[in-house]
């Protein structure tokens, strides 16, 4: 047993924190997440030059970590700094190319922009409910809230042929892209397709593209865990600083028992990331990843309730940094299958 | 970054756990698995059971005839042993009193009293709350005078576990009336046969007989009944609590009973479906597993700086919230499994009237007792107070 991290991945977040302090302040990020194109591309390749993308790719894909303590470590420290960049659709996109044994030098060296396009506006987390049709090489359906995709140059598009499930590629011309931003920073797209060209991938591609979502979903639940770090340290701070009643609220001890509990929750939730980066790629990966992003969606909602209740009116302020993150960790919910779906599935397994 | 145990570690496990399948009396487990009070006699017996293999000072050094065992293999030894449907380690002899004498106790102190704890001589209990002193601890108000050779104790403990069975209780008393409250304590070792002291049971709300009170009238004891110097019994006794605090997030009790609540809930038909294919009870079923699962995690974590610190933190306050939090609520779920079999007051019906299976019969009667969890070694109250302070520095 050890919980340390290895000198490599210490030297990842290291470089990568440092970057975003320097390079993504809270007030450029402001600047950026919430106008089109809700990222700043200059960054998005200074981003890639470091390396990050690379990190999360394993060697046979031309990467250089791909575990899931790689993707947990890049994802905390981006969540920390509440980085808007798209690099979630990066990762999934890795791991499907990588599945299906497809050069992806373009995606890891930044220079191509790629999203997946997998939930439907009626199935927005269940394959087994994927409408979007693949026949004789062309794809018809609609992709709702394909993140990174109001600003991608290519897209891996999830589609149904029959019982099995298969992945393409299309270029972003060849789809009609309804980009926008979201409410808590960042852009996504609709992608609607109809008789769109497309290129087979990977065809029968049900587990790869769970095994791809389980990375993805690692991903969000350390990116929580990287915001509620940095709440939860506005918070302090606020408790310390503000003054009522002649003394700092943090010495009132109706705040002191809340803040005690989030504390215990910020643990635990950290806790479960941990044990499913533990088990990506293993056995059962599919529900411990459920069982994390559960408990990330039931703290995170916490934490970001109890941080706004606490900061008083100004924590539902604009020009307050620490409100965007209370908004990323509530919005984190809403990605890749939210606290109920994935209690749903953990339930699957004990009635199993 | 590695969650698994060493192969070293592994086999120790193995054979902890071999041990145990193969010595542990089968009317042990059962009675564990039963819930409810365990007897004096299953108690001693798995004590003598332990002490027999050389595991029962599992938390002392050798050279005071301990297994020497690091924070890791003391966990691993304390989730066999829930996983195995053992009894709790009495905690006021082996897990409290043992490592106080080994650190504050005088030679003839440890020379005597440490083999007799571990041979079951001994029985200790705890005598450290008063009806006025709970969660403020240093104000409690029972008094030990010197009188020539003696000390005489004059006060009211309580909440004293198993007191019962008990032949000794170690006792903190006032020794000095001024000055801040935690500089005028002292720590006693009372043998429980002196003229003056008087046990009475407190009844608990499920019915049962697990704690008392203690009377002590001009009890006279003798002078080397001290531990450590005068008036250092606050530092003993907080020595005492970070002790009391092993395995306080009572992990493996806690998948185990998770695992016969499963069971339980696959048995019960409930309007013509098994309990278990409820959503609504799946849905806590599987919250409840999966704070367990995080809660695993954190518990390792907790070990593995306490390892590398020497001692736990006040961190560990989180393991005794959470642990009891989630103790009691798989404890409200195999409750409510039984339904309305879940209502007879034992002793007023024919045993197990409602044929329920013998793990269940105490359900009801457990979840009233486990609410004692939230509320002992420290209220959940009073440990978010040391998160404030330590933790957060609020």
């Amino acid at each position: 047993m050890d919980f340390e991290l290895s000198e490599d991945r210490r030297m990842l977040r290291e470089s990568l924190s440092r970057w975003l302090a320097d390079r993504y302040p809270p007030d450029h990020r402001l600047k950026v997440a919430y106008d089109a194109p809700f990222h700043d591309p200059a960054l998005w390749s200074e981003l890639a030059d470091l390396g990050v993308l690379l990190a999360m790719a394993t060697e046979d894909a031309g990467g250089f970590g791909g575990s899931g303590f790689d993707i947990s470590v890049i994802f905390e420290a981006l969540g920390a700094a509440l980085c808007p960049e798209p690099v979630l659709g990066a990762l999934l996109v890795s791991r499907l190319l990588a599945a299906a044994g497809q050069d992806q030098s373009g995606l890891l060296d930044g220079s191509v922009r790629w999203a997946l396009a997998v939930g439907e506006p009626d199935a927005p987390w269940s394959l087994d409910r994927i409408a979007t049709q693949a026949r004789g090489g062309r794809l018809t359906g609609r992709k709702a809230l394909v993140y990174g995709g109001n600003d991608a140059d290519r897209f891996l598009v999830v589609a149904r042929d029959g019982d099995r499930l298969s992945v393409h590629e299309i270029a972003a011309s060849d789809a009609e892209v309804v980009g926008f931003g979201t409410i808590d920073g960042g852009g996504a797209a609709d992608v609607i397709l109809s008789d769109t060209p497309a290129r087979l991938v990977l065809d029968d591609a049900g587990k790869a593209i769970q095994s791809a979502l389980d990375a993805g979903r690692l991903a969000l639940c350390a990116e929580a865990v990287g915001v509620m770090d940095a709440s939860f340290a506005a918070l302090l701070d606020y408790l310390r600083q503000r003054k009522q009643f002649g003394r700092a609220i943090g010495e009132f001890q109706a705040l002191q028992h809340r803040a005690a509990d989030l504390a215990v929750e910020i643990e635990q939730a950290r806790s479960i990331t941990l044990l499913a980066a533990s088990r990506l790629d293993g056995e059962g990966a599919a529900r411990m990843v459920s069982m994390a992003k559960n408990l990330i969606g039931r703290v995170g909602r916490q934490v970001a309730e109890e941080c706004t209740q606490m900061t008083g009116g100004i924590g539902v302020t604009w020009d307050y940094h620490p409100a965007h993150l209370t908004k990323r960790l509530v919005m984190i919910d809403h990605q890749l299958g939210d606290t109920d779906w994935h209690l749903q599935q953990v339930m699957a397994g004990i009635r199993a | 970054m590695d969650l698994n145990f060493t192969p070293e570690e592994l086999a120790f496990r193995d054979e902890v756990r071999a041990f145990l399948r193969e010595s542990l009396p089968l009317d042990i487990s059962d009675a564990v698995r039963r819930g409810g009070e365990l007897g004096a006699d299953i108690l001693s017996r798995f004590h003598a059971l332990l002490n027999g293999r050389g595991w029962l000072g599992y938390v002392w050094p050798r050279d005071h005839g301990g297994t020497g065992w690091n924070a890791i293999q003391r966990h691993i030894f304390e989730e066999e042993m829930a996983a195995a449907d053992c009894p709790r380690i009495l905690p006021f002899g082996v897990n409290m009193l043992g490592p106080v004498l080994i650190k504050f106790g005088s030679e003839a102190q440890k020379s005597h009293y440490l083999p007799r704890i571990l041979d079951g001589t001994d029985w200790w209990c705890q005598g450290y709350s008063e009806p006025g002193a709970g969660s403020d601890l240093a104000s409690l108000r029972t008094r030990a005078v010197r009188d020539g050779d003696d000390w005489v104790l004059n006060g009211q403990k309580t909440w004293t576990t198993l007191g019962q069975y008990a032949n000794r209780i170690f006792v903190l008393a006032r020794t000095r009336a001024d000055g801040k409250p935690q500089e005028g304590i002292s720590f006693f070792l009372v043998d429980l046969d002196n003229p003056g002291i008087e046990m009475r049971p407190i009844r608990l709300l499920e019915g049962g007989h697990e704690v008392n009170e203690v009377f002590f009238t001009d009890a006279r004891i003798p002078a080397d009944a001290l531990v450590g110097e005068e008036n250092q019994g606050w530092t003993i006794a907080k020595y005492l609590l970070t002790h009391e605090r092993t395995n306080i997030a009572g992990v493996g009790r806690s998948y185990r009973a998770l695992a016969q609540l499963k069971d339980l809930a696959r048995q019960t038909m409930r309007d013509g479906r098994p309990l278990i294919d409820d959503p609504l009870f799946a849905a806590r079923l599987a919250e409840v597993e999966i704070d367990l699962e995080a809660m695993n995690i954190l518990n390792l974590r907790m070990l593995d700086q306490a390892q590398k610190r020497g001692q736990p933190g006040a961190e560990t306050s989180m393991l005794k919230i959470k642990g009891s939090v989630i103790r009691q609520e798989i404890s409200d779920l195999a409750r409510r499994v039984l339904g309305p079999a879940a209502a007879p007051f034992p002793g007023s019906a024919p045993d197990n009237l409602a044929l329920l299976p013998e793990d269940a019969v105490n359900n009801a009667a457990d979840y009233f007792n486990m609410r004692k969890m939230s509320i002992y070694g420290g209220s959940n109250e009073i440990q978010r107070n040391i998160l404030t302070k330590a933790v957060l520095r609020l």
